[in-house]
């Protein structure tokens, strides 16, 4: 299989770079040394930062879970080495600003103890779901700089059929070779974690692309993939063009797909995997061991013995440098990652996360500003998704957002192919990338703006309604008032009839009044008398007060 | 241990905008030599003095707008402006004339629109077409081939206008072979018989032919560099030579041969140094194309109808104002772009 010569594709653009790797190749890799204290911060992968386990004072084991994931895009976190947990507060964490983040502290005891770690697995019995799961619970992300949790890429999804697994063993951005490294002392385990993830995935075919510049890693996996009799796997030599490394650019290279812009590899029935996720994968699977070291290439004419190592995960730079002789006396400038996607950190004492895959330490520090832009268009000729970067740059200066995304901005996968051969020496990826940073600044704000409008006119209406309802029951209670009144008008009337029917009762309890009518002289004296002074006191109730007797009488006969 | 943030990308390529514009300065340089050799010193004078307006010029605007004076002045791009619009300018051009046309290429045209990168116009295209509007008597005067002036004399005509004993204006001067066929033709002279002219060589004018020869190599040699892009002189070229064959074969009484119209009249030294001015040109390659057929059409139909000696100054200020539209409509198709 892998002596066949695989037929190759090629990608726009690109650039033949100065190498600069024999500086650290030398040496084989560096054993695992125990700082006296490792920082975690909680969130070193894409997606949720991980959901905090342990507390001050709590002891830990090698291996142990201290943080446990957070939501799907999210993995767990384990403990690196045994030791005691000191503190957990906001630190400085690797990031381009030098930003702080939620970190846990443990302070070694140097036995390096293991927790009771998960027995080896036999993947090929495993679902894959669970293969995923198990992944997952290693904490394994993305080593290749990403660090995107690696069980989501493992999920091709219900429908999808995987194609083509495609690792990603290119390492072409100068100066790093961990990878490289990793293949010639890991080829075995290259092999075996590609298998597991070919389960996973049910993907039929692998092919590993790597640069021709790394002969040595190439043989090792050539012999690994023979012996191993993976008959699926094809270790392919490609062409040393950066960035061949990149994901949709290595695809294109090894199997003439383009992935869809502002699409993923998956919509092509392709998964690509970077080679030291592979490995991390196999002694996942296969030693128990979670991810709690990786391979970071330390070099640059800054450092005074290059070399990569294996290093803890919250291994503190700073001890990671001097580990390596420290630095040259003329160090100007100390690099996470390559010189050409990588970022330059403001300070050393910031811990080695699980994406950090190299530490480039410069003595040169260019201090020329940059001249304006000539729209040579050198910068277009080298661009590997065929953007205008020029027109990009425009755009982003005069922070004409809207334009800018009509040049495609978000297609930028920020190889720095343009900075590199910009005549006026003009930081183009930076101004894209703060373009993008304002981008979704803008459309954050822009969902909490509609999220505050759409709450603001909730409550608007809600007030309005409110109001509405209030009016309806004003207007209810109104019309019922309304209501009331001429209920309660019957009322009057029936009083003022009562009174009237009292009044001409009595009236004609005057005129009727039968039983006067056999009266005797006095008495009809004594009651014309009686009438007469009724007569004067007019108010009908007075009468009875004044004349209980017979009104009383008149009143209770009736 | 701190460290600071670094100004500049770590990896960088060694061709800064310096070394650009120095190779364009060094592709001029074989046509120039010929244009010396065949019209004496006054063009070496005019580039002299074009280039001495200009950096004071450039030092003077940079000053003024409060930016670094060294540094821009290093970028060489205002020797290159004086140097093509002294190579445009007739040969014997008042030195005033050459001094104003430099002026407003550089204060108007470059730093007023806000200096190098953002001009949209060719800046010395635009100084060449406000002298040409301005003193249209003296954008005719073109020296002769093989005058006898030598330094001396050339220095004293261009400086007090004295003209050497002996030598009468009208025998060392004359207009160019593309102002001269339209001038015959005007007079219903055939074709034929205004070439037979002691003006014309055995393609182009006599002299002329070589120098454009000159700088063809010139602008190859920038094209093998790839500091020039291939499209805007190929376009260019491509279409003036084809609407020249479709109007000789018509009527050959009439118009010139494809090769007459490419040799002459500045066609090579445009097609590879003043179209491709990457500040004013359009960016994208389809773009180029489109802007560099723009230019070779306007540029045949000037100098063949219009009222001016040549067509090249205004074709390219007209495709300038198109730059914009047209790059916006001729991106290229990204990586992954569906369809």
């Amino acid at each position: 299989m892998s002596d066949t010569q695989t037929k190759l594709w090629t990608f726009p653009g690109g650039l033949h770079l100065p190498e600069h790797k024999d500086i650290s190749t030398n040496q084989n890799i560096g054993n695992v040394f125990i700082p006296a204290k490792l920082v975690l911060p909680l969130q070193q992968h894409i997606g949720e930062s991980s959901e905090l386990l342990v507390k001050t004072g709590d002891t830990v084991l090698k291996g142990q879970l201290i943080a446990k994931a957070n939501g799907y895009v999210s993995v767990p976190l384990h403990a690196p080495t045994s030791g005691t947990i000191t503190s957990i507060e906001e630190q400085a964490v690797p990031h381009p600003s030098g930003l702080s983040a939620t970190c846990i502290t443990i302070e070694t005891d140097q036995k390096d103890e293991w927790v009771d770690i998960d027995k080896p697995a036999d993947y090929k019995i495993m679902d894959p779901s669970a293969l995923r799961n198990r992944i997952r619970e290693a904490g394994i992300v993305g080593l290749g700089g990403a660090g995107f949790p690696t069980f989501i890429k493992l999920n091709p999804g219900e429908r999808t059929v995987i194609d083509e697994l495609i690792i990603n063993a290119a390492e072409c951005e100068p100066y790093i070779t961990c990878d490289d490294l990793l293949m010639r002392e890991y080829a075995s385990d290259v092999i075996q974690g590609i298998q597991i993830m070919q389960h996973a995935l049910q993907a039929k075919r692998c092919i590993i692309g790597i640069e021709d510049n790394k002969q040595n890693a190439y043989l090792a996996l050539q012999q690994a993939q023979k012996e191993s009799n993976a008959t699926t796997i094809e270790v392919t030599s490609i062409p040393t063009i950066y960035p061949t490394g990149g994901e949709k650019q290595l695809i294109k290279v090894l199997t003439g797909k383009e992935s869809p812009s502002q699409g993923l590899p998956l919509d092509i029935g392709v998964v690509c995997q970077n080679v030291g996720t592979a490995v991390a994968i196999s002694h996942a699977l296969l030693n128990g061991k979670p991810l709690i070291s990786r391979i970071v290439t330390v070099t640059g004419n800054g450092i005074k013995q290059p070399r990569n190592h294996e290093v803890l995960i919250g291994t503190p730079i700073n001890e990671l440098i001097e580990h390596c002789g420290g630095y040259d006396n003329n160090v100007q400038q100390l690099i996470m990652g390559g010189p050409m996607m990588g970022f330059n950190l403001l300070s050393d004492q910031v811990p080695v996360i699980k994406t950090t895959n190299c530490l480039l330490a410069l003595n040169e520090n260019d201090s020329s500003s940059a001249m304006p832009c000539i729209r040579c268009g050198a910068c277009m000729d080298v661009c590997p998704v065929k953007l205008l970067p020029q027109q990009l740059y425009w755009h982003a200066y005069a922070k004409d957002f809207d334009k800018i995304q009509d040049y495609n901005l978000f297609d930028c996968i920020e190889c720095g192919c343009c900075t590199y051969v910009c005549p006026s020496q003009i930081p183009l990826v930076q101004y894209y990338r703060f373009a993008k940073t304002e981008i979704w600044a803008q459309e954050r704000d822009k969902i909490k703006s509609d999220h505050a409008r759409e709450r603001h006119e909730f409550r608007i209406e809600r007030l309005e309604l409110e109001k509405q309802e209030r009016e309806e029951r004003m207007r209810k209670k109104k019309a019922a008032l309304q209501k009331n009144k001429q209920k309660a008008d019957p009322k009057k009337d029936a009083i003022a009839e009562a009174l009237a029917r009292v009044k001409s009762k009595q009236k004609n309890s005057v005129v009727e009044s039968k039983n006067t009518e056999n009266l005797t002289k006095e008495q009809q004296q004594k009651i014309e008398e009686i009438d007469s002074r009724r007569e004067k006191q007019s108010p009908a109730l007075n009468k009875k007060n004044d004349n209980p007797n017979e009104s009383d009488k008149n009143n209770l006969t009736e | 241990m701190q460290f600071n943030k670094p100004i500049q990308s770590n990896l960088h390529i060694s061709d800064t905008l310096s070394t650009v514009m120095s190779r364009v300065l060094l592709a001029l340089l074989p046509g120039t030599v010929i244009y010396c050799y065949f019209f004496g010193w006054s063009i070496v004078f005019n580039i002299i003095l074009a280039c001495l307006t200009a950096v004071i010029s450039e030092a003077l605007m940079l000053s003024l707008r409060k930016r670094p004076i060294q540094p821009y002045l290093k970028d060489y791009s205002a020797i290159v402006t004086a140097c093509l619009l002294a190579l445009a300018l007739p040969t014997l051009a008042p030195w005033w004339l050459i001094v104003i046309a430099t002026l407003f290429a550089i204060v108007i045209a470059k730093h007023l629109y806000g200096g190098l990168g953002y001009n949209p116009f060719n800046p010395a295209m635009v100084g060449y077409v406000v002298v040409m509007i301005s003193f249209p008597q003296y954008m005719t005067q073109w020296l002769t081939p093989h005058n006898g002036l030598d330094l001396i004399q050339a220095l004293q005509l261009h400086l007090w206008g004295i003209m050497p004993e002996n030598i009468m204006l009208d025998s060392i001067t004359s207009a160019t072979p593309i102002d001269s066929i339209k001038t015959g033709i005007s007079l219903q002279q055939p074709l034929a018989e205004i070439t037979q002219s002691p003006l014309f060589g055995s393609i182009g004018g006599k002299g002329w032919e070589w120098v454009s020869t000159g700088f063809l190599a010139g602008g190859l040699w920038l094209l093998y560099k790839n500091t020039i892009s291939w499209q805007i002189p190929t376009s260019m070229l491509a279409t003036i030579a084809i609407i020249a064959l479709i109007f000789n074969s018509v009527s050959p009484e009439q118009y010139a041969n494809p090769l007459l119209h490419l040799f002459n009249g500045g066609t090579i030294l445009a097609a590879f140094f003043i179209a491709t001015d990457p500040v004013t040109a359009s960016t994208t390659p389809k773009g180029r194309i489109i802007y560099a057929v723009g230019i070779g059409v306007f540029t045949y139909i000037i100098r063949t109808w219009g009222g001016y000696p040549d067509g090249i100054a205004f074709a390219v200020l007209l495709m300038n104002m198109a730059v914009p539209t047209i790059d916006y409509y001729t991106q290229p198709k990204i990586f992954g772009a569906k369809g």
